[in-house]
C-alpha cells in the first residue's frame, strides 16, 4: 500500500468508528429523553402510561402524609389547576417541604398515583417550576409580581 | 469608603484593560516598541487594580460591612471569619471579581515569563487578554457590581448558602477559575499565531506549559466539586452529569486533547490547525460554561440568582469571540499546511485518535447539555436527559481510548515498531487481566463485563505508565520532566478508572428507619444507631446522630451525621457521616424524623471510592510535573527563527 492509501484508509476506519458511536448514543440519547409534564397535563392525558417522564409542581399545603415509622410518603402535586398524588418511598431531599417547588422523576400507576423514583428540591426556598410561575402570573398571583429569579436578592434590598 | 476605594480601583482596572488590548495589538502589527512597551505597563496596572478591588471586598466581608447590598446578601455576623473570605466568591457578583484578578493574574504572568518570546507575539498575547480582561470588566460594572451600596445598612446579613461552608468548596471555584481563565492563555496564543501568520514548534512550546498549568487547576477544581459534592450535598454520588459540571467538564476535555495535540506540533510540527481550532474551543467552552451558570437557563445548584441581561451580555461577548476567532481561522489558516507525514502505527496516529476520541465524548457531552436548552427556548417540549445517556455516551469514545493508551504511551515517533516494549506490554495485559478479574471477583464477587474491562485497563495503564520512567531509572538515564510527568499524569488517571469503575459497580445502597437502639445490617456491616442529640454551631443549630459501625461484632467505626438547620436561612443541611479508609467508604446521611425518635436514614458502602479524587490529584501532580520542564524554560533566540530550522531543531 502507499502512503497515501494508507492514510485514505485510516481515515475511513476513523470515520466508521465515529460515526458507529454516533448511532449508538443517538440510540441511547432516545431512550433516556425524560419528558416533562405539568399535574394539568397528567390530568388530561398527556402523559404515558409505560415510561419515566417528570412532573413538576408544588407540594400542597396540608397534603403530606407518612406512616409513623415508614420510609413511604404521599403527597399533592398541584400547580394551581390541577392536582396529583405522588407516592415516594426513601429519604426526602433536604428542602422538600409543603408549599415548596419540587420535580418528580418516575411512572404513572394504574391508580393514577405518579410513584416517584427521584424528588428533586432546588436549593433555593423562593424556587417554583418556571411553568407553576407562568400559571400563577397569568392569575395575577401577588407571590409572582416580582421575576422569581431574581427574588433573593429583592428581599435582601427591601 | 472602603466599598467606594474598591468600585474606583474596579473601574481603573477596566480602564487599564483597553490601552492593554489596543496598545498591545496596535503595537504589535505596526512594529511599535514604545507601544508595546505601553501594554506591559498597563498589565502591571491593572493587576495593582484589581488586586485592590478584591482586597476592598475582602475587607467589607471580614468587618461585616452590611451596607454593601453584596456583603448584606452572603454573609451573617455570626459567620466564622474563614468563610467570610469564602464567601467573597460565594455568589455571582464576587465570582466575577475573582475572575478579573484570575485573569489579571495570567496575564501579569505571560508578561513576566514571556522572555524568550519574539516581542511581537508577547505583546498580541497581552493584546487579545487585554480584550478578554475588558470585557470581563465591563460586564462587572455594567451588570454585577459588587460594591453597590444598601441603603439603610441591613442590620445583619443574609449569610452564606450553608452549603458553600466547607473547606473544600472555599477552595473550588477558585481552582475552577484559573483553569478556566488560564484556557484563555492559549487562546490569545492562538489568535496572535493566526494574527501573526505564522505557527512553528517553538510556538507550540511557548504555549505548552500554559496549557499544562490552567488543565491541572481545571483537574483539581473539578475533583473538589466532585468531592464537596459527594459528603456535602448528602447523597454520596460523585458525578451527577448536572449541566454545569458538564460546563466544566467539557473545557477540562477539550483541554486534555489540546495538550496532546500540542505536543504533536511541537514534535513534529504537525496538527497545527487543528491545535488553533483546540485552543479557540477550549476558551469557548469555558464561556459558554458562564453563560450556562449565569444566565439562569439551567436549574441547578450553581444557577445564581439569573437576570437576563447577564445572559444576554455573556452571549454576545461569547458570539463575539468566537465569531471573530473562527472568522480569523477561516481567513489565515490555510497558511498553517504541514508538509511532514507519518505512519498508520505511530505516536502521531494515537494521538489523533486520542483527540478525535475526545472531541466526540465533548460532542456527545454538549447535545445532551445544550439540546433540551434549545427545545425549551423554542416553546417545544421540557425535556431532559438523564444520566444513563451520558454514561453510555461517554463510555463509547472512552473504552477505546482507554484500550489505546498503553501502547500509544509507547510507541514512537514518525513509525512505531514497539520492538521489545511490544512484548513487555503484552505481558503487562496478561498480567493486568489475571488481576483484574481474580481480585475483585474474590473480594466483591463478578458484576458485568464491562466493568472487568475497567479494572483491567485500569491496571493496564497503571503499570505501563511505569514502564517508561522505571525502565530508565535502572539504566541510569536520565528523565525528563515531560515524560516523567506524562507518566505520573497516565498513573493518576488509571487510578481513576480504577475508583470511578469499583465504585459505580460495586456500590450497595439502602434507605431506611433507625430508632436509637436499633441497628440494620448493610453490606456486611451492622449499623447502630445509639443516640440522638442536639448540638449547637457557631451559626447553626443540629441534630446529631451516633452510630456505631461493627463487623463480625468487632466495632469499625463510630460515625456522627448530622441535620443542620442554619439560623438564617432557615434551610436544613445534611451533613453525612463519613468513615473513609482507602479501600472503601462507609456512607451515613441522616433524612427526615419519622416519629418515636425513628430517623430515616440512607446507608452506602462505597468500595474504592477515594480513589477517584486521588487519581484526579495525581494527574494534576503530572501536570505540575511536565510544565516544569526545562526546557520550556531555555532561552531561545529572540530573533525570528525560520520554520523550517525550529522544525529540524525539535525533531533532532
Amino acid at each position: 500500500m502507499t502512503p497515501r492509501r494508507r492514510r485514505m484508509l485510516l481515515v475511513g476506519l476513523i470515520l466508521l468508528g465515529v460515526s458507529g458511536a454516533v448511532a449508538l448514543a443517538l440510540t441511547a440519547f432516545q431512550e433516556n429523553i425524560l419528558y416533562y409534564y405539568t399535574p394539568s397535563d397528567v390530568s388530561a392525558g398527556k402523559a404515558p402510561q409505560d415510561r419515566l417522564f417528570r412532573v413538576g409542581g408544588m407540594v400542597m399545603a396540608g397534603s403530606f402524609q407518612r406512616p409513623p415509622g415508614s420510609l413511604e410518603a404521599r403527597f399533592v402535586l398541584t400547580d394551581y389547576e390541577k392536582d396529583i398524588t405522588v407516592s415516594y418511598t426513601g429519604v426526602l431531599p433536604d428542602l422538600f417541604r409543603e408549599g415548596q417547588g419540587i420535580i418528580a422523576r418516575g411512572r404513572l400507576g394504574e391508580d393514577g398515583i405518579f410513584v416517584a423514583e427521584e424528588v428533586l428540591a432546588k436549593h433555593d426556598e423562593n424556587y417554583m417550576p418556571p411553568h407553576v410561575a407562568d400559571t400563577l402570573r397569568k392569575q395575577g398571583d401577588p407571590r409572582v409580581t416580582t421575576p422569581i429569579a431574581t427574588s433573593t436578592a429583592d428581599a435582601a434590598s427591601e | 469608603m472602603i466599598a467606594e476605594l474598591g468600585h474606583f480601583a474596579l473601574i481603573l482596572a477596566f480602564c487599564l484593560t483597553l490601552p492593554q488590548a489596543v496598545f498591545g495589538l496596535a503595537g504589535a502589527a505596526y512594529r511599535k516598541p514604545h507601544w508595546m512597551s505601553v501594554a506591559r505597563g498597563a498589565v502591571a496596572g491593572q493587576f495593582v487594580f484589581a488586586a485592590l478591588a478584591f482586597a476592598c471586598l475582602s475587607y467589607a466581608f471580614y468587618v461585616n460591612d452590611f451596607s454593601v447590598l453584596y456583603v448584606a446578601q452572603n454573609s451573617n455576623s455570626a459567620l466564622p471569619t474563614f468563610y467570610r473570605f469564602a464567601a467573597v466568591w460565594g455568589a455571582h457578583e464576587g465570582s466575577l471579581l475573582l475572575w478579573l484578578l484570575v485573569q489579571a493574574m495570567w496575564t501579569i504572568a505571560v508578561a513576566a515569563f514571556s522572555r524568550n518570546m519574539p516581542h511581537t507575539i508577547t505583546s498580541r498575547v497581552l493584546g487579545v487578554l487585554g480584550v478578554i480582561s475588558a470585557g470581563f470588566a465591563l460586564f462587572i460594572l455594567t451588570t454585577s457590581n459588587p460594591f453597590e451600596r444598601l441603603w439603610p445598612p441591613a442590620p445583619d446579613g443574609r449569610d452564606l448558602n450553608p452549603l458553600l461552608q466547607d473547606p473544600a468548596l472555599a477552595l473550588h471555584p477558585p481552582m475552577l477559575y484559573i483553569g478556566y481563565v488560564g484556557m484563555s492563555v492559549p487562546f490569545a496564543f492562538a489568535v496572535a499565531a493566526m494574527l501573526e501568520g505564522k505557527l512553528d514548534s517553538l510556538w507550540a512550546r511557548w504555549v505548552r506549559p500554559w496549557t499544562t498549568v490552567a488543565w491541572l487547576f481545571l483537574t483539581l477544581g473539578i475533583a473538589l466539586g466532585s468531592w464537596w459534592a459527594y459528603y456535602e450535598l448528602g447523597w454520596g454520588g460523585w458525578w451527577f452529569w448536572d449541566p454545569v459540571e458538564n460546563a466544566s467538564f467539557m473545557p477540562w476535555l477539550i483541554g486534555t486533547a489540546l495538550i496532546h495535540s500540542l505536543a504533536v506540533t511541537e514534535k513534529r510540527g504537525l496538527f497545527k490547525s487543528w491545535t488553533l481550532l483546540l485552543s479557540i474551543a477550549a476558551f469557548s467552552l469555558s464561556l459558554l460554561g458562564t453563560f450556562l451558570v449565569r444566565s439562569g437557563i439551567i436549574e441547578s445548584v450553581h444557577a445564581f440568582a439569573s437576570d437576563p441581561s447577564r445572559g444576554l451580555f455573556i452571549l454576545v461577548f461569547l458570539g463575539l469571540c468566537i465569531g471573530i476567532a473562527l472568522g480569523l481561522y477561516a481567513w489565515r489558516a490555510p497558511l498553517f499546511r504541514s508538509q511532514a507525514g507519518f505512519a498508520p502505527i505511530s505516536r502521531e496516529s494515537f494521538l489523533l485518535l486520542n483527540n478525535v476520541l475526545l472531541v466526540a465524548a465533548t460532542g456527545l457531552i454538549l447535545i445532551g447539555t445544550l439540546y433540551p436548552m434549545f427545545l425549551d427556548a423554542l416553546g417545544l417540549a421540557k425535556i431532559s436527559v438523564g444520566p444513563p445517556y451520558f454514561t453510555i455516551a461517554f463510555l463509547i469514545p472512552m473504552l477505546p481510548l482507554v484500550l489505546m493508551l498503553a501502547p500509544g504511551m509507547h510507541a514512537s515517533w514518525k513509525r512505531a515498531s514497539f520492538g521489545r516494549t511490544k512484548r513487555l506490554l503484552i505481558v503487562l495485559l496478561g498480567i493486568a487481566t489475571v488481576l483484574g478479574t481474580a481480585i475483585p471477583v474474590a473480594a466483591y464477587g463478578w458484576r458485568s463485563v464491562l466493568s472487568t474491562i475497567g479494572i483491567v485497563v485500569a491496571l493496564w495503564i497503571a503499570f505501563s505508565s511505569l514502564i517508561e520512567p522505571l525502565g530508565r531509572l535502572r539504566k541510569g538515564h536520565s528523565l525528563s520532566a515531560s515524560v516523567l510527568g506524562m507518566s505520573v499524569a497516565h498513573f493518576g488517571l488509571a487510578l481513576f478508572i480504577l475508583g470511578a469503575t469499583v465504585v459505580e459497580s460495586y456500590e450497595r445502597e439502602v434507605d431506611l428507619s433507625l430508632a436509637p437502639g436499633q441497628s440494620a445490617e448493610h453490606a456486611g456491616f451492622v449499623f447502630t444507631m445509639h443516640a440522638l442529640r442536639e448540638v449547637e454551631g457557631p451559626n447553626y443549630r443540629a441534630i446529631e446522630a451516633e452510630i456505631r459501625i461493627t463487623r463480625e461484632g468487632e466495632q469499625v467505626a463510630v460515625v456522627y451525621p448530622q441535620k443542620r438547620v442554619y439560623r438564617v436561612q432557615q434551610n436544613p443541611m445534611t451533613e453525612a457521616g463519613i468513615d473513609g479508609r482507602w479501600n472503601r467508604d462507609l456512607f451515613v446521611a441522616m433524612g427526615e424524623p419519622l416519629g418515636d425518635g425513628a430517623w430515616s436514614l440512607r446507608l452506602q458502602y462505597k468500595p474504592m471510592v477515594r480513589f477517584i479524587w486521588w487519581g484526579a490529584f495525581i494527574m494534576a501532580v503530572g501536570g505540575l510535573i511536565a510544565a516544569c520542564d526545562r526546557r520550556y524554560r531555555q532561552p531561545v533566540a529572540r530573533e525570528v527563527v525560520s520554520p523550517a530550522a525550529a522544525t529540524d531543531a525539535s525533531t533532532a
